[in-house]
């Protein structure tokens, strides 16, 4: 029993923290509003430092590593805000692409030479920037089949969030290839893990936008963040995260451990996103009110974070919905 | 790196553990220890777990211990309290002195005192909080006047858990009457039985009488009673307050078992034909994933702290956190029962012979006792997160 990540962990987890900070300020994340909705060469990037990689073998060029060391940089994701799909394609389509016999994919999604995106069962009906993705891992009746980007039909349903292009996906299985051997329950797993994953990167962000903002701001000639009032909301988030981090890599570890089972999997991918999304739903919350009116405006950058946390607390199942499949897996 | 399947070491440990505590645990439910058959009761039990190596398992075997390293402590402590074992009346000596005997007590006063705390010999109170220095602990009044080689203690402390029939009592006190707050201050260990201590119980919410207040009238103890140096027990102090609020007062194991009690109740009155609604369904489930959540977060804070690293201001979130849990945990419990919640133990319909209002009472006192929960939110905000002190 060891629960610390390793200085080489840290050490990637930094390096991808650093990138984004370089590379996706809120001032990219809106320019990319108005152009295809991507960041100018952080894909490419962010495929160099080997975050598309992770999760694919060394067969296909990857780095052959697990959820567990892919968990945290994802988080910084969510920190970052970044728009484009980086979760969906380096988290579920990359090892589904590998685990379904197609190499060839699997090979270009690794390098990040291809963006992919997910469509899958019930926590998945909105797939994330399809219209920019080449390819895209959908799941049919139980199964999960690679889908090229020109045999489907899209159906925009445009999201609160401006980074979140979604829309529903048509296509017909038989332009499709079928990812045999790859598990549609394990992918939405991965889905569900690298949501919470992102959800608890946005609290963090959010608290820590408005711990800045509260220390700096003065009104009745003290800072705002002086009051109890407003100290105490903050510790509560801070609360929040702390103890759902824990649970969420847990979830990751659990996803590639021998010795759990696929129930004790679920369980547990659920009981990180019931509390990740509880986290960030709370960090909104009291983001917001500690910000003030400032931070009810489109100007002001919270709102990025905002409408981030509202989208994914819910993306890949709420918190009611994965609290209901830890009940039943309680057996009450 | 993160393995967290247990090694087979450790599971033999766990084994080894849990057959004991069954083969050893008492036929019967012994009475509460805040009564004075109770006390003794369970100062009988700090025996058994003694004379079997297993009353402290975390201390060095030269006191009694069995030199368990975190991950082992931690296990114990699953298994003690899932084992359904009496609790623990030496909890406030173990788990809030030992930690400061251990880093500022003299050879002598650890050989001393030490093995006599692990055995059950001496049960420890502890005498910090007075009748103005609650959360403001600062504000500290009793007066401890050096005279020769003693120390004369006038003064009061009050809300003392165990107070009543408790051998010794840590105390705070002030040593130097110039000083003011933090400073001339002393950590000083009372015998209960030293001339001039008087003790008077409190009747507590749960109407058992083992809080009590102490008054000193010109009591007078040895210097060596002292621990750490004169003057320093605000330091000394604190440096155990850390434990108290977070891994020692509290393992993860206590609210594992009472999250699956609370299961385990909820299952139970569904099989006999109550209702629960998905509201109260939900409550029931995000007790239990808030005991895992408290679990994995103390083997990270543990993995942690393994490493070499100390536990600092953090553990004011592990404070609120658990608190918080014990006491939703016990709130939907009484919303489970419904009517039958308010029924005492001798009640004829009462569940669990009235263990959930028991527990629901104590509960309430999580957030205010070792620090209020307002006091750690400050500290929190202050010192994790940085805010402005004012």
């Amino acid at each position: 029993m060891r629960f610390s990540f390793s200085a080489e962990q840290d050490m990637f987890r930094d390096t991808v923290r650093d990138l984004l900070a370089d590379r996706c300020s809120p001032g990219a994340i809106r320019a990319s509003w108005d152009e295809d909705g991507r960041v100018a060469g952080l894909w490419a990037a962010l495929g160099e430092v080997g975050l598309t990689a992770v999760l694919a073998p060394e067969s296909v060029g990857g780095l052959a590593m697990k959820e567990i060391d892919l968990v945290r940089p994802i988080e910084e994701v969510g920190y970052a805000g970044v728009p484009e799909p980086l979760a969906e394609h380096a988290g579920v389509a990359v090892p589904a692409l590998a685990e379904g016999g197609s190499p060839g994919l699997a090979e270009a999604a690794a390098a990040g030479e291809i963006t992919c995106s997910i469509g899958l069962g019930a926590g998945g009906r909105y797939v994330l920037a399809a219209e920019i993705a080449d390819l895209l891992v959908m799941e049919r009746s139980g199964e999960l089949y690679a889908v090229p980007s020109g045999v489907i039909t899209l159906t925009p349903q445009p999201s609160v969030d401006q980074s979140r292009r979604l829309c529903e996906v048509d296509f017909d299985v038989a332009d499709a290839t079928p990812l045999v051997g790859a598990d549609p329950g394990v992918a939405s797993d991965r889905a569900v893990l690298f949501a919470a994953a992102q959800c608890l990167g946005v609290a963090r962000r959010l608290l820590d936008a408005t711990v800045e903002y509260v220390g700096t701001r003065h009104q009745f000639g003290k800072p705002v963040g002086s009051y109890q009032a407003v100290k105490h909301q903050l510790s509560d988030v801070r609360i929040a995260t702390e103890f759902a981090a824990p649970l969420v890599y847990r979830a990751a570890w659990s996803i590639a451990a021998e010795s759990t089972t696929t129930l004790d999997r679920r369980r547990d991918v659920s009981m990180a996103k019931a509390v990740a999304s509880d986290a960030v739903d709370r960090a909104c919350r009291v983001a917001l009110q500690c910000h003030g009116a400032i931070g009810y405006t489109i100007e002001y950058d919270l709102q990025l974070w905002l409408k981030r946390g509202w989208a994914l607390s819910s993306a890949w199942g709420d918190a009611r919905f994965h609290r209901d499949r830890v009940s039943e897996s309680l057996g009450i | 790196m993160i393995d967290l399947d247990l090694s087979p070491r450790y599971e033999a440990f766990r084994d080894e553990c849990r057959t004991w505590l069954l083969d050893n645990k008492p036929d019967r439910a012994l009475e509460s220890m805040d009564t004075p058959g109770g006390f003794e009761q369970h100062r009988e039990w700090e025996r058994v777990l003694f004379d079997g190596g297993w009353s402290v398992p975390a201390w060095p075997a030269v006191y009694g211990g069995r030199d368990c390293d975190l991950m082992e402590w931690l296990i114990y402590e699953e298994e003690y309290w899932s084992s359904g074992v009496p609790g623990r009346v030496s909890a406030n000596g173990v788990s809030l002195l030992a930690p400061t005997i251990f880093n500022f007590g003299t050879t002598e006063q650890r050989d001393h005192f030490l093995p006599r705390m692990a055995a059950g010999t001496d049960i420890w109170a502890q005498g910090w909080s007075e009748p103005d220095a609650g959360s403001d602990l600062a504000a500290i009044k009793t007066r401890a006047i050096r005279d020769g080689d003693q120390f004369v203690i006038n003064g009061q402390k009050t809300w003392c858990s165990r107070g009543a029939w408790a051998d010794w009592i840590f105390c705070i006190v002030r040593t130097d009457a110039d000083a003011e707050r933090h400073r001339g201050l002393t950590y000083l260990l009372v015998p209960a039985d030293a001339p001039g201590l008087e003790r008077r119980p409190i009747g507590r919410l749960d109407g058992e009488p083992g809080f009590a207040e102490i008054f000193f009238d010109d009591c007078r103890v040895s210097v060596d009673n002292a621990l750490g140096e004169e003057g320093q027990g605000w330091a000394v102090a604190m440096a155990a307050a850390g434990s108290e609020r977070g891994l020692n007062l509290r393992s993860p194991g206590r609210f594992m078992a009472a999250a699956e009690r609370l299961r385990v109740l909820a299952t139970e009155l569904q099989s006999s034909g109550d209702r629960i609604d998905c509201r109260l369904r939900d409550e029931v489930t995000d007790a239990w994933i808030r005991s895992e959540a408290y679990r994995w977060q103390t083997y990270f804070t543990a993995s942690r702290l393994m490493e070499g690293d100390e536990l600092g201001s953090e553990a004011s979130l592990m404070k609120v956190f658990w608190s918080e849990m014990d006491l939703e945990l016990h709130a939907t419990a009484m919303r489970l029962l419904g009517d039958r919640g308010e029924l005492a133990p001798d009640a004829p319909d009462s569940v669990d012979r009235g263990a959930w209002l028991d527990g629901y009472v104590f509960a309430l006192s999580g957030p205010i006792y070792a620090g209020t929960n307002e006091i750690q939110r400050n500290i929190i905000a202050e010192r994790v997160l940085g805010l402005p002190r004012r």
